[in-house]
């Protein structure tokens, strides 16, 4: 093997291991998703946010228009802070959106919907949501539900 | 009873004096790493060998496990009629486990076993101390670009191994059993992360790189120099890097995604 044809194959191999680890960056991962250019930053605050995590998804009718950047807790509110990313071509979001925190399914992850208003202004970078609905959590739907029956129980037996 | 004490005293001592020796051989090395810059093409014809002759056993067995995967997973998944997420299932386990710890087992048996053979009858026939006469150090000439070149072939391989690996499950999965072709993508896409999952995989095989290239080389640095000796050696390769690499694998698996 003479050391031209060493080399040209150690390229072709070494070639074969960049395209690998490419395709598994763009075509396996989440990589082409993180879009280059940063998007516009809104927070909105909840009462409860169990569930749901920084990189969750920030959808508005059902399509993926950022993720969560920062979940942080406000001592002075005592409210949980979300700070969201979205990607800035969408960037027409009216001033009165809402934002709730969903579940995928039954038992999937939680994310953000948005949905949106009527105001003529547009969210623009630092912008407050204020109208938010929290995550549901089963254990307090079940107990609401469960107290709920006794009182009507307790009232019934009257 | 003092012949059993002194027995595993001797053990004891022959143990961590191999360590130190396995310790002081990487320290060399490593020092020599640098020398080798001016004379690269020593590196790379140890890539040819260590790498590119690697390159069909990897793919062929990346292919299959990958098409592997695609059939347990379907039969496993599609009871919970989730066959959807076949696609995460096979990325998954290839990137962050199957991909850098099958390729560090074969890159043991295939150039691992290799290296220690040619270092141990390099040393029974003399050659290395041929070397030293000549005043060429072996450390730099022969056992440097041997680590250097597994070293580097280790994470192409295992990007190699995986990528094959999602290619082959996507032929058993799509082509075969009719899983969708952009759930299987898109799902996938979904799920896995670029700096939790890929990231970590590279830093394992980056990891197993160096762990079975210093087996190796230090193995038949270490030979006794008879052919049995160097029989013995090149068993050793096989079998300490592959307990090695699976301890090691726990141990890297637990650091990066135990939480």
């Amino acid at each position: 093997m003479t050391t031209r044809a060493t080399e040209i194959w150690v390229g072709i191999f070494v070639a074969a291991g960049l395209a690998a680890l490419f395709m598994l960056a763009m075509k396996v991962s989440n990589l082409a998703s993180y879009s280059g250019d940063e998007g516009y930053e809104v927070s909105a605050r909840f009462e409860d946010v169990s569930g749901l995590k920084v990189r969750s998804p920030v959808t508005m009718s059902g399509v993926r228009i950022g993720r969560v950047r920062q979940i942080v807790f406000d001592d002075q509110a005592l409210q949980a802070v979300v700070v969201m990313e979205i990607e800035p071509h969408h960037n027409l979001l009216p001033k009165d959106t809402s934002a709730s925190i969903y579940t995928a399914g039954l038992l999937g992850e939680k994310y953000v919907g948005l949905e949106a208003g009527g105001d003529e202004q547009n969210l623009v970078q630092g912008d407050e949501i204020k109208l938010t609905q929290d995550s549901l959590v089963l254990e307090k739907l079940i107990g609401q539900f469960v107290s709920k029956f006794m009182t009507e129980a307790g009232s019934g037996d009257r | 009873m003092l012949d059993s004490l002194q027995l595993l005293g001797q053990k004891g001592l022959d143990f961590f004096q191999r360590l130190g020796r396995g310790h002081m051989l990487l320290l060399q090395v490593l020092t020599g790493l640098p020398s080798l810059l001016p004379r690269f093409g020593l590196v790379i014809k140890q890539t040819y060998s260590v790498g590119v002759l690697s390159l069909v056993i990897i793919v062929v067995s990346g292919l299959f496990v990958g098409m592997v995967l695609g059939l347990q997973g379907y039969n496993t998944l599609v009871d919970f009629g989730a066959e959807e997420s076949l696609g995460v299932v096979v990325a998954l386990s290839l990137v962050r486990e199957l991909g850098p710890v099958v390729t560090a087992l074969l890159f043991a048996g295939r150039a691992g076993s290799a290296l220690t053979a040619e270092i141990g009858l390099m040393k029974a026939t003399e050659q290395l101390s041929a070397m030293e006469m000549m005043a060429v150090d072996p450390v730099r000439r022969v056992l440097a670009p041997r680590f250097l070149a597994g070293f580097i072939s280790m994470p192409f391989l295992a990007a190699i191994f995986s990528a094959v690996g999602v290619l082959g499950g996507y032929f058993v999965g799509v082509g075969l059993l009719g899983v969708d072709d952009g759930a299987y993508w898109s799902q996938m896409q979904d799920k896995v992360d670029m700096y939790d999952d890929i990231n970590n995989g590279i830093i394992k095989s980056l990891v197993f790189g160096v762990v079975v290239s210093w087996i190796a080389i230090f193995e038949g640095n270490d030979a006794i120099p008879t052919s049995e000796g160097v029989s013995r050696a090149t068993t050793r390769t096989v079998v300490h890097s592959a307990l090695a690499v699976l301890g090691l694998d726990f141990i890297l698996t637990a650091l990066m995604f135990g939480e």
